[in-house]
């Protein structure tokens, strides 16, 4: 099974942070990566940029709307995800709660759907 | 297991060592969720090595042993950014390898430590049947929960408090002392029990049964049974084995209950009738004799009966007065006032079944009422027979029992209700 670890960041709990405490953290992170690839659990993982860089799209009545910023805006945001291959839930949620970063956000832990083409 | 399960031998080796393996890895780790992972990691490690390596002479043990070297690799690299855990390393360490000796006692000790701690007596009964089936059966959350139709999240999360919990209050992995070993083994009975009852009747639903389930619970009765040889574990044993034997014949094509007197006795499971009257018999033989193994043989006797009239009623009814006595309950006393019905006549069983609801306690019990009136179609009082079976009806959440019902009231020219 594959489930996807969606992480929630608030910034503001990283501002009191030093510099050399952030580092330590996308080290934790990357060390985190390597221990999942070396058993075998990880499929695909990505930071991604604060929510100022985001762009939201719409093509509702065919034509393209865009709006500044993320879907949601919310204190926690969305900044970065884990795709990983587990036995079944509790696994995935051992896995996740072994992430650096649950230790000051949240990992949302959620199981991939398959949809089949269904003729039509 | 993931990648490594691709290999037909390593997954041969998996169904076949995993869950003793894990036993063991959660003594030397003291930890469950320590021990998953390195039972992971160790089958990580078999896929590599075996197909070039060819396959040890005692994977067991070459598989705790790499569990137990690449957890321990695991939790110093951990330990580099933590205190806490560095000691805890170093504990953990300086256990395992004074206990890494694996002696072939110790590895059955080890199967029954694991399953005494995921029936033990801090976690609800609830959290026990969760873990048992997903420790000792290796059944994945969501098949759990599946099972017992409950949504995945619900189910991982009892999960995980259960884990939390037998950490938290330090469970001890280990055997019971001779002194405790009834209770506690009175409480693995009753979780492997719940178990199978879950698989072969539903509560309420469609469903009558669910196969997986029974299944998984003789799989540890059996295990329980060579491991700890006894009374009761092989009366239980029995008794899901002569219960299981049933299974084909107890409902119709078209999914309907079939009554005992009314089966086929042809669809009967010899095999499992034969094991099941074995393991009567060695029950019987310890002089212990306890509810599990007095319900056992009542279920053996109907089982050796070739057609319904040829039962032994009057044994079923001297079975019942000593289980009553071993562990009395109003349902007991209902089988037993219906066994009175068959091995007398329908007056008496109908005289014992009134004195029973009259009592209070089987009032709501659909079966109570079904049972009267089955005495009083036998009585050919079939005005008052329908009456009960009406009130069983109002009484009855299960599908194909409804039906049931439904139809012996049309039967009979009532209405069924809705």
């Amino acid at each position: 099974m594959q489930y996807m670890f969606l992480i929630y960041l608030d910034e503001t709990k990283f501002a009191p942070m030093t510099q050399k405490e952030r580092d330590s953290f996308t080290n934790r992170m990357l060390d985190y990566d390597d221990e999942l690839r070396a058993s075998g659990h990880y499929v695909v993982s990505e930071a991604l940029k604060m929510p100022d860089e985001a762009v939201t799209v719409r093509a509702w009545d065919g034509t393209l709307a865009t709006t500044d910023g993320p879907f949601m805006e919310t204190k926690e945001h969305l900044s970065g995800f884990f795709l990983v291959e587990a036995r079944d839930l509790n696994e995935a949620i051992q896995l996740a709660g072994r992430m650096p970063l649950a230790r000051v956000g949240s990992v949302e832990v959620r199981p991939v759907d398959t949809l089949e083409r269904i003729p039509e | 297991m993931i990648a490594a399960a691709r290999n037909g031998v390593i997954e041969e080796a998996w169904r076949v060592h995993s869950r003793r393996v894990l036993a063991t890895l959660i003594r030397l780790l003291r930890d469950f969720d320590l021990a998953e992972e390195a039972l992971h990691d160790a089958f990580l490690a078999a896929a590599d090595r075996w197909p070039t390596d060819g396959v040890p002479a005692s994977p067991y043990a070459w598989l705790v042993s790499a569990g137990r070297f690449r957890a321990i690799d695991k939790l110093r690299r951990r330990a580099r950014f933590d205190a806490a855990e560095a000691e805890l390393t170093r504990q953990i360490e300086e256990e395992a390898e004074a206990q890494a000796g694996v002696e072939p006692d110790e590895i059955a000790d080890d199967q029954l430590r694991m399953i005494f701690t995921c029936c033990h007596p801090v976690l609800s009964p609830e959290a026990q049947v969760a873990l048992t089936l997903r420790t000792v059966c290796g059944l994945s959350t969501e098949e759990i929960a599946r099972a017992f139709l409950m949504r995945p999240p619900a189910l991982a999360q009892r999960i995980v408090r259960a884990k939390a919990r037998i950490r938290s209050a330090n469970v001890p992995y280990e055997v019971p002392a001779h002194s405790d070993l009834p209770g506690r083994l009175d409480a693995v009975l009753k979780v492997i029990y719940l178990v199978f009852n879950e698989g072969y009747s539903a509560h309420s639903g469609e469903s009558l049964t669910r196969v997986d389930l029974s299944d998984e619970a003789i799989r540890v009765a059996r295990l329980l049974v060579s491991l700890l040889p006894d009374a009761e574990a092989m009366g239980l044993l029995a008794l899901m084995l002569l219960h299981e034997s049933r299974r084909a014949a107890r409902t119709s094509a078209a999914g309907e209950v079939v009554l005992l007197a009314d089966q086929d006795r042809g669809l009967w499971r010899r095999e499992l009738i034969a094991e099941g009257g074995d393991l009567v018999e060695r029950a019987f033989a310890t002089r212990q004799i306890g509810p599990y193994t007095l319900q056992a043989a009542i279920a053996l006797v109907h089982a050796q009966a070739e057609r319904a009239e040829d039962t032994d009623w009057g044994q079923i009814v001297a079975l019942y007065d000593v289980l009553r006595r071993a562990a009395p309950s109003a349902v007991v006393d209902l089988n037993r006032a219906v066994a009175v019905g068959m091995a007398q006549s329908p007056g008496d069983g109908l005289a014992l079944i009134d004195a029973l609801l009259e009592d209070g306690t089987l009032a709501d019990y659909h079966l109570a009422h079904a049972a009267r009136a089955d005495m009083l179609v036998r009585m050919g009082r079939e005005r008052e027979a329908l009456g009960s079976f009406e009130r069983a009806l109002a009484l009855c959440q299960q599908g194909p029992e409804r039906r049931f019902l439904e139809h012996r009231i049309a039967d009979l020219g009532g209405m069924a209700s809705p």
